[in-house]
């Protein structure tokens, strides 16, 4: 266990050192999309640690983020108005964030115990489609479709009058993401990883194994939610804004893409589902800038290419790849493992019900 | 009072539209055993039809029922084309192969009719008339529920009086004996389909005049409150779907009439989870239905 952490330690100060050399050497908008990249991984690592591995799939993740991101918003926004500053001052409101995000996770976790499947889908669905209404339902503290801005100090003057903006905002992403890696590899290498792989993999099992089923399901929540928590918080924090927007269903949508996507069940996976967050939408902009378009065209092809390719490989990962990534699903919900071809409508039936 | 009678009627027009709407949920997960999660976004694709048509023609009946037609031909393709092929060791295969649909659908919805918001004509009056000082319904109000009533004897007819319902009901509840006896099983998966996208395609035309207005994403809320107007009902009987689509509709109304339009998706949620945590088969549920 000892010699885990010691490792895992080693590689996150080797990770931290190749990525601020990294910081050094990127123009400026490429460490603001590292540092936007960050932000995501930590919210795609806590999910990958929710679906892959323990099992409950979450669409509300983009909406766990906006409850992370909102109290951040309001803590600097407060902080700066009491003429409060000094270094302790982001990293206090970010934990208010992740503290917010935590509670919100409880109460879902809770909830998604108890649930299965579609139900379970269900209710996260439910909560990615209203938690952005809520900011419309108490407008007077969350401002309802505009939103709130983020008032966020600048750089040290430590480190130089010229100190680009940007890297600094890289620093604090990658600050929080290295942390949130180095403790979600370390949880799933304990106890509490092990229970969460049996609860997964099979429940019954878990549960004759001595295993307290419920408790590990909502302590994977509570995590993954604290991880988004703090992603939004970042993001917030990035954008020097927040508004429901940005949380969005499609967001909610997009994260579990990138978790699929980029591969379920490890951590590595949700660092390619991050970076692929940032550079599809880019990467989709200078298409539409090549086809040298009617700006209304390009503006519509603009927003929507990303959404039509990440639907369209969601697509194609979960029916050409039934494998890989339909076998950790199954196992997801905590039924046995089938090596049945896709094609028998007959073991269809029997496996394919709720509770 | 003249409050409550004229929340109460309101409500059950509204609620007609989310049972409708969860009926198109029941319908599939019947014949399928799956929760179609892409269920809001195919509807507004067939309003977008609608749309084109209506401009194209000036008739709103024409497109009316080019909205039905690209319900039946939408469903048709997603089940033949898609989830045909998913695996179904996991429920949640098919839900995030309906999410990747989501995407897919409204983006090409925003590619071809842009991401603004587009007002919805009803074709009748929304003015509500008035006896004796008290508004009751309106023109339109009476043609939602003429619709839904249709549709669900409709429905009801097809199901028990015709022998396309009973093979429809024999491969959904015994697909293994139905094949056994020249069931064309997975011809009635896609009618399910079909039918089920159809219906689903009627209630969003119903419902978005109603102050949705016409946007790529102006069903998601809606598909949430009719997911939960079915699970209410217990997702497996149609007329729990018809009960706990009125049911959903009198909360909200109330609930928007007395504590503020915007608290109505706190409602749902906190519905979905009460009805979810204290009986998650349905309230309308009579014994375990099937288990499977």
């Amino acid at each position: 266990m000892k010699s885990t952490v010691v490792r895992h330690l080693a590689l996150t100060i080797a990770a931290a050192a190749a990525l601020l050399a990294l910081t050094y050497g990127l123009e400026p908008f490429r460490n603001y999309q590292l540092a936007t990249a960050a932000a995501y991984l930590c919210a795609t690592a806590g999910l990958t640690v929710l679906t892959g591995l323990s099992g409950q799939l979450s669409l509300g993740h983009g909406a766990l983020m906006a409850t992370g991101a909102y109290p951040v918003a309001l803590a600097q926004n407060e902080f700066r108005d009491r003429d409060i500053s000094g270094g302790w001052v982001l990293p206090v409101s970010l934990s208010i964030g992740v503290a917010t995000a935590l509670v919100a996770g409880l109460v879902v976790g809770l909830a998604a115990a108890r649930l299965r499947g579609p139900y379970l889908a269900g209710v996260t669905l439910a909560v990615a489609v209203i938690v952005p209404a809520l900011t419309t339902a108490f407008d007077s503290v969350f401002n309802g479709d505009q939103g709130l801005s983020v008032y966020v100090a600048p750089p040290p003057m430590s480190l130089g009058y010229d100190f680009p903006y940007e890297r600094w905002q890289a620093w604090i992403a990658l600050t929080g993401a290295l942390l949130v890696m180095f403790l979600l590899a370390n949880l799933l290498r304990s106890r509490y990883g092990r229970h969460f792989r049996a609860v997964r993999d099979d429940e019954v099992a878990a549960r004759l194994a001595g295993i307290n089923v419920a408790r590990t399901q909502v302590l994977a929540f509570v995590v993954s939610a604290a991880c988004a928590g703090l992603g939004g918080g970042l993001l917030a924090v990035l954008a020097q804004s927040v508004s429901p927007g940005a949380f969005s269903l499609t967001l909610s949508l997009f994260l579990v893409m990138a978790v699929v996507i980029g591969g379920l069940g490890r951590l590595a996976g949700a660092a390619w589902g991050a970076v692929l967050l940032v550079l599809l939408p880019e990467a989709s902009h200078s298409v539409t800038e090549a086809l040298s378009l009617s700006p209304s065209a390009a503006q519509r092809l603009d927003g929507n290419l990303p959404l039509a390719i990440f639907g369209i490989t969601l697509v194609a990962v979960m029916l050409l790849a039934p494998g890989g990534v339909q076998g950790l699903l199954s196992r997801a919900a905590g039924l046995r493992r089938r090596t049945r071809g896709w094609s028998d409508p007959g073991a269809e039936r029997q496996h394919s019900a709720g509770r | 009072m003249d409050r409550f009678v004229f929340l109460t009627f309101d409500g059950l027009s509204r609620g007609a539209v989310y049972s409708a709407f969860a009926l198109a949920l029941v319908l599939i997960w019947r014949g399928a055993r799956i929760v179609n999660f892409a269920q809001g976004a195919m509807a507004i694709a067939t309003v977008y039809a609608a749309y084109s048509v209506t401009s194209a023609t000036g008739s709103y009946w024409l497109g009316f029922g080019a909205a039905l037609l690209c319900g039946l031909a939408l469903g048709a393709v997603v089940e033949r084309g898609v989830m045909r092929f998913v695996g179904h060791a996991s429920p949640l295969n098919a839900v995030i192969v309906a999410l990747g649909l989501v995407l897919v659908i409204q983006a090409v919805l925003g590619m071809l009719y842009g991401n603004e918001y587009r007002p919805a004509e009803a074709p009748f009056s929304r003015t509500a008339f008035t006896v004796g000082g008290l508004a009751f319904l309106s023109r339109y109000d009476l043609f939602v529920f003429a619709a839904v009533v249709v549709l669900m004897v409709g429905l009801a007819l097809l199901f028990t009086r015709t022998p396309v319902g009973l093979r429809l009901r024999a491969a959904a509840f015994a697909p293994e004996v139905s094949r056994l006896l020249g069931v064309n099983v997975a011809g009635m998966r896609t009618l399910a389909w079909a039918l089920a996208s159809a219906v689903g395609a009627l209630a969003a035309m119903l419902i978005v005049p109603t102050g949705l207005g016409l946007h790529p994403t102006s069903m998601d809320l809606v598909f949430v409150t009719a997911f939960t107007a079915a699970v209410v009902g217990g997702l497996e009987s149609p007329l729990g779907a018809v009960a706990g689509g009125l049911a959903v509709g009198l909360l909200l109304s109330y609930v928007s009439g007395y504590a503020g339009a915007e608290m109505s998706p706190v409602a749902v949620l906190l519905l979905l989870l009460a009805v979810l945590l204290v009986r998650p088969s349905g309230l309308f549920s009579t014994v375990a239905a099937r288990r499977v």
